[in-house]
């Protein structure tokens, strides 16, 4: 078997006094879709903002124990964190298109804020990103309109092309469709579909439903534990652990 | 629960009622007088206009309603309202965006504290000291490096004006900056963007509505300011958009009438209020176009 993409090890993380993740290990194969569930407060957000980094940029955030991409701490001194975050990009909860960008400069917007746009480029690297993220055909007559023009769903497809558009191997996604509607929903859920195997991608969902559509893997999170990790088809049918068990069959949550 | 029937209908309590109107009493004085400013102004720059006709006020190039032969173009008042209004702007304008970007994106949250309450302090100091301060210790310095500076001069009126104005500019810009969401942050931070990039193409840009409101004030006051300009620019009103030499702006010629003693009615006494209604309509047009282009920068941002 190769070495997963990500290898998370012994990871506890925190704010200030708190330690909000406990021991947590976990390999996540490369291309594979891997979903976290777990109820509210549990530390979903916290773990897959360890995967980028970007938990430490929370006044009195700390992190221990190691997390390996490709066999390489992300924790190691001098892995440079704005570098870690071009190979492992990260879509968010609410739809956060840049206001002051039209369609087209949203979705560069990643390569010319790392200086790493070549002139000529954008065109292409914009529609490409845009096909990936299922958003071509409904935007290409209006690449110059503003990005918060576009509706919810929309704004967030935009979201996935704009991180798709600087290459990245892991994309994390926090909730992508809890603002949007269902039928915006079942097209990032189509999305997510056609983007495994190219990308390895770890989503966060507060919907069963949800993780049972779209992923291979499914880690269940309770109060910063991760009580089971196993294919999702296992999970849903025949959790190892009563507590799984309670949880999928909504006996708390 | 009872049962006892609770009516929909019935007049607020009296006290409610009260308090209604003494918050719609306390608005109309302030309407009230804006009204009668308005009328004053209206009806004394009226009667300005029937001795002196409007053609001369816009299109002479002198200002100099008390000599013998009377003079009423107001060009090179606007000149000096002008020139040292935009010499204070590209004081306040560059330094308050900067000191509100250092405040709201590098400062640790104890220098902030500290820092903010020492730029406002700058507000409360009395304008006649800032006035003092420009004629007495900026312009002898200034002269060192520039020799052909004259004593009186709207270059040191203009940078003492800016830095009265700062405070107005760094505050408001730094709410702007700071009112910018975290979630753009985080999206460009996300994205590999560093510090400096995510500042410079994310926050500013989503914050500029607000910077433009904050320059707009700070300009608005510098067109308004008079103690400055009337001590240190000296009050001679000459065409000119030379920094160096002395200027009178609309404000300090105001005051200067005002403090003389011209007699009411006579058309010396009348060109205050001309010149107060044109300083009116600079500063009302000044900020109409500003407004429109905030509106413009919200509309993309
Ligand atoms: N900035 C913060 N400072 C302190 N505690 C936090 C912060 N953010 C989250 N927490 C705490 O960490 C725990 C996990 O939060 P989070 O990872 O957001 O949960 P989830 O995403 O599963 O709902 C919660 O108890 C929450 O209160
Ligand atoms: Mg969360």
């Amino acid at each position: 078997m190769t070495a997963p993409r990500l290898h998370v090890h012994k990871l506890r993380a925190g704010f200030g006094g708190k330690e909000v993740l406990h021991d947590l290990e976990l390999e996540i194969a490369a291309g594979t879709v891997t979903a976290i569930i777990g109820p509210s407060g549990c530390g979903k957000s916290t773990f897959i903002r360890t995967l980028n980094r970007m938990h430490e940029l929370v006044g009195g955030a700390w992190v221990k124990g190691r997390v390996l991409l490709d066999e390489q701490d992300l924790y190691a001194s001098d892995v440079d964190p704005v570098l870690l975050r071009r190979r492992v990009g990260m879509v968010f909860q609410k739809p956060n298109p840049f206001p002051s960008m039209s369609i087209r400069d949203n979705v560069v917007a990643g390569l010319r804020l790392t200086g790493t746009l070549s002139r000529g480029q954008t065109e292409a690297i914009a529609e490409r990103a845009l096909r990936q993220a299922a958003l071509w055909d409904e935007v290409k007559d209006r690449l110059d309109d503003p990005g918060a023009a576009l509706s919810g769903g929309q704004q967030q497809r935009l979201c996935i092309a704009r991180a798709l558009a600087v290459d990245p191997q892991v994309l994390l996604m926090d909730e992508p469709c809890s603002a949007l509607d269902p039928i915006a929903t079942a097209r990032i859920e189509d999305l997510i579909h056609s983007l495994r195997g190219r990308y390895t991608i770890v989503l966060v969902t507060h919907s069963m439903q949800q993780a049972a559509r779209v992923s291979e893997r499914t880690a269940f999170l309770l109060r910063g534990e991760l009580v089971e990790v196993d294919d999702t088809r296992k999970i849903f049918t025949k959790p190892n652990d009563r507590r799984t068990e309670d949880y999928i069959t909504g006996r708390f949550g | 629960m009872s049962d006892s029937p609770r009516p929909l209908t019935g007049a607020p309590p009296l006290g409610e009622r009260l308090i209604e109107a003494a918050l719609a009493g306390c608005a109309a004085i302030s309407l009230l007088t804006s009204a009668a400013i308005v009328l004053v102004l209206a009806q004394e720059t009226f009667a300005f206009f029937h001795a002196v006709p409007i053609t001369s006020f816009l299109f002479d190039t002198e200002w100099t309603p008390l000599f013998e032969r009377a003079r009423f173009g107001i060009w090179p008042l606007v000149c000096g309202t002008a020139l040292t209004s935009a010499v204070a702007l590209l004081v306040a304008g560059p330094l308050g965006v900067l000191a509100a970007i250092y405040l709201a994106e590098f400062a640790t949250p104890r220098a902030r504290d500290r820092l903010k309450p020492m730029i406002e302090v700058l507000a409360g100091i009395p304008t006649l000291v800032y006035g003092y301060f420009a004629l007495r210790v900026v312009t002898p310095c200034l002269a060192l490096v520039i020799p052909d500076l004259q004593g009186f001069n709207a270059l040191s009126a203009g940078l003492v004006m800016g830095l009265m104005i700062l405070p107005t500019v760094c505050s408001l810009g730094e709410d702007a900056l700071h009112a910018v969401p975290q979630t753009l942050r985080e999206g460009a931070v996300a994205l590999g963007a560093g510090r400096l990039a995510t500042l410079f193409l994310i926050v500013v840009p989503a914050a500029r509505s607000g910077l433009l409101a904050a320059l707009t004030l700070g300009l608005s006051r510098a067109l308004g300011e008079t103690m400055i300009v009337a001590i240190a620019a000296g009050q001679q009103a000459h065409l000119t958009l030379d920094p160096r030499s002395p200027v009178e702006t609309m404000s300090a010629y105001i005051v200067q009438i005002s403090l003389g003693d011209a007699a009411a009615g006579t058309v010396a006494y009348r060109t205050i209020f001309a010149v107060g209604a044109a300083l009116f309509a600079l500063t009302f047009a000044t900020n109409a176009l500003a407004q429109r282009w905030i509106a413009a920068a919200r509309r993309v941002g």
